[in-house]
């Protein structure tokens, strides 16, 4: 099949079993590739109500049509599976070589099911596939890992390691590869885990066949043309994501102390310019990229080399913990890297211990002793160790998320734990971006922000407006952006060069022999996106409009301080929001979604289990 | 003429290996480029990029006589004519002269000076040019 591996791959950690079977053409022509490819396993394979950390569940690894090809960002890897952390569909983007890797093997998705009875790790060198002991690197951190196996496999092995995060099943564990490339959200890390697999070593030297050789080199070249023609290139290069630290600063969406503003009077030393002079050395990029927004930096203050921080680092566990100093929002990073947790997410549950910690609903003996203040380094770094470990009654807590842990607590911190669908919310304050809201409210994985970014079109059109085509903006974006995860490769050469996306078009033909126009990939893209909804309706009982309910800080609690002191949003317009959203999507007035919906998407055969 | 290589731009995307694996073979698989990154990671934290300097001492050395030079003075191996005895590989002092049986089963191969991979780089970190 052109422009494929070719294999799905399942490895049974229970029984050992490793088998190959060919990539269903009919999965290639409806689901394309990636996260298409992960969530068709997911809802097929998974039997309903599995539990995310039980053997039953499943961790689905794919690459698409554009990975290891002459694409921009042909790098992009979708780790899919049942997330522990809210119970419904996580699919995790990672960038890195690995997927392109993965084509080189022959191999579209890799499939992992079970659980192994004592520590393993997944060896793939083309056609050789084995599960060896990995006791020896177990407690080990994800990077030691990543350097222990490189060494011994050589540079051209890839390796996706989980470190003790995912070892301990904290609720928000990620998957480490090429030394900071981070499979983060939803907790794929602790599905990882609780299989028992530590690391998964890869190595292919295969070439992938394609449709019209002639075709695909002239279109690969002429995106890498469009992409180094860009006007913005050098600067975006330079900068990568923290380009935007100043620009959110400026809007109020900044998350700072737990969201309780969206300006840090702190921000400017966390700014790019500021982090590119004082720590980065190294422009690092994924697979194919021209324009790499992975900064690689020395941190002098702590001895130590980390990849980042990106932008949602910077404002999670800078701006979000009350952090000024760049090294140290480095170090913090450096830390869940290497332990294996999520950035986002343990930002987010040390800024709500901290906001609890200040206002007195959690008192020394829940921090085990650490002075959780905003601004503290040194309890943000024991913070991040505790919760990797699962240590204390502070790492206990933070270890679950921060909708468990308020809702353990109580004292009114849930007013203050910033998540939708228990997923914690990324790095963009709400209090008045609307478009932006109803993006994380209705995020197929939860609270995250890249499949619709719409914080930009808030400003274009009136940040407070509610009007119907804030939504069908968001809408758009959702159906059209993922679809770039679907590909395998990157959404920045788009979102950020502004190149044209028609260029795709001829490169996916040529590689694949498919004539697909965006129109049509976005009917794929609203297909797929559906298709979550119904996995979430499926796997949670009672699930609907109160799932999709953002933070009360967003509706009820204007900050006091910064660019959008005392703006809120209406807590009428939240719901507002919400109607506009589900009619325009097709969905009924609870969040569901009817049968001439499901008839007009196709997906009959999908909403019975 | 030359290919050069400012390692500080490298990012280690390898788009460059994946067009000369085209230009080359016709197909996209970095291994079979013929130029190198080597990722120094996590310490200290650079990509070295490894480039053939034409410095033509793989040609003095093939008994074959196969390894030639082309219109743009790059030496350049002809495909059908090697024997694959290995004579060339350890003679290049950058370790650009490739012979992987596993992948390429009838051929050594080296840069031939297309400039493929000069197209592709979005950071400029390569580029052609005379001689020093």
């Amino acid at each position: 099949m052109n422009g494929y591996g070719g294999t799905i791959l399942r490895v049974n950690l229970t029984t050992g079993t490793i088998t190959r079977q060919p990539t269903p053409e009919a999965v290639a022509r409806d689901f394309i590739g990636g996260r298409g490819f992960g969530i068709y396993f997911l809802t097929s394979e998974v039997p309903v109500h599995a539990d995310p950390l039980g053997p039953e569940n499943k961790l689905i690894i794919s690459s698409g049509p554009l990975s290891g090809m002459l694409a921009p960002g042909g790098g992009k890897c979708d780790w899919t599976t049942k997330s522990p952390l809210t119970g419904g569909y996580a699919s995790a983007s990672m960038g890195g070589h690995f997927t392109a890797e993965m084509k080189y093997a022959g191999l579209d998705s890799i499939i992992l099911e079970g659980k192994s009875e004592k520590p393993v790790y997944l060896f793939i060198d083309d056609k050789k596939v084995e599960l060896r002991g990995a006791s020896a690197y177990m407690g080990k951190g994800a990077i030691d890992v990543e350097v222990s196996m490189k060494k011994q496999f050589g540079e051209e092995f890839q390796i996706a390691a989980i470190g003790v995060g995912g070892e301990n099943q904290v609720l928000y564990a990620s998957i480490n590869h090429d030394y900071g490339r981070e499979a983060g959200r939803g907790g794929v890390g602790a599905v990882m885990g609780s299989k028992n697999l530590k690391a998964i070593a890869l190595h292919g030297t295969g070439s992938v066949t394609v449709a019209n050789k002639d075709a695909y080199v002239k279109a690969g070249k002429a995106l890498y043309k469009a992409c180094k023609d860009a006007d913005n290139i050098a600067e975006w290069t330079r900068y990568g994501t923290t380009i935007v630290v100043s620009w959110c600063d400026e809007v109020g969406a900044l998350p700072t102390r737990n969201f309780q503003a969206g300006s840090f009077e702190g921000g400017k030393t966390l700014y790019a310019p500021v982090m590119r002079e004082q720590i980065v050395i190294t422009d690092k990029g994924c697979f194919g990229c021209p324009c790499p927004c992975g900064k690689y930096s020395n941190v002098k203050k702590y001895k130590t080399e980390v990849e980042g921080p990106e932008y949602e680092t910077i404002g999670m566990l800078g701006s979000g913990v009350g952090l000024t100093d760049i090294s140290d929002v480095a170090q913090a990073n450096l830390l869940c890297d290497d332990l294996g947790i999520d950035t986002i997410s343990a930002g987010s549950c040390i800024s709500w211990a901290m906001e609890a910690f200040e206002k007195g609903a959690l008192t020394l003996e829940d921090t085990d002793g650490i002075e959780m203040r905003f601004g503290n380094a040194e309890a943000v770094f024991a913070a991040i160790k505790k919760i990797a470990h699962r240590e204390g009654k502070l790492g206990q807590l933070l270890s679950e998320g921060v909708k468990r842990a308020s809702a353990k607590i109580g004292k009114g911190t849930e007013k203050y734990a910033i998540h939708i669908k228990g997923m914690e919310q990324s790095a963009y304050a709400t209090h008045n971006a609307t478009a932006m809201l109803i993006s994380y409210m209705t995020c197929d994985v939860g609270a995250h922000h890249n499949r619709a970014w719409a914080i930009t079109y808030d400003l274009q059109v009136g940040r407070d407006k509610v009007v119907p085509e804030k939504v069908a903006r968001v809408i758009w974006l959702q159906n059209f952006r993922p679809m770039f995860d679907v590909l395998g490769s990157c959404r920045l050469q788009w979102v950020e060069l502004g190149i044209d996306r028609d260029l795709y078009v001829p490169l996916l033909e040529a590689i694949t022999g498919v004539h697909r126009s965006w129109e049509d990939m976005e009917k794929t893209g609203e297909r797929i996106w559906n298709l979550t909804r119904l996995y979430w309706s499926r796997e949670i009982e009672g699930f609907g409009r109160d799932w999709d309910q953002p933070s009360p800080r967003f509706y009820t609690e204007p900050p006091a301080t910064g660019t959008t002191a005392g703006q809120i949003t209406k807590p009428e317009d939240v719901q507002k929001l919400l109607d506009m959203y589900y009619e325009q999507r097709g969905w009924d007035s609870t969040g569901h979604i009817p049968p001439e919906t499901l008839e007009r998407l196709n997906l009959k055969e999908f909403s019975v289990h | 003429m030359r290919l050069y290589a400012d390692h500080s731009k490298c990012s280690g995307c390898n788009a460059c290996r994946v067009a000369c694996s085209l230009n080359l073979f016709g197909v996209s698989n970095p291994k079979m480029a013929a130029l190198i990154i080597e990722p120094h990671f996590p310490a200290p934290g650079v990509y070295e990029v490894k480039v053939c300097t034409q410095c033509g001492d793989c040609a003095k050395v093939c008994p074959v006589d196969c390894i030639q030079q082309n219109d743009k003075g790059a030496y350049y191996v002809v495909q059908e004519d090697c024997i694959m005895c290995g004579a060339c590989v350890p003679e290049c002092p950058e370790g650009v002269m490739f012979m992987r049986a596993e992948l390429v089963p009838n051929t050594a191969w080296e840069c031939d000076l297309c400039g493929d991979c000069v197209e592709v780089c979005g950071t400029s970190a390569l580029w052609i040019a005379e001689k020093a």
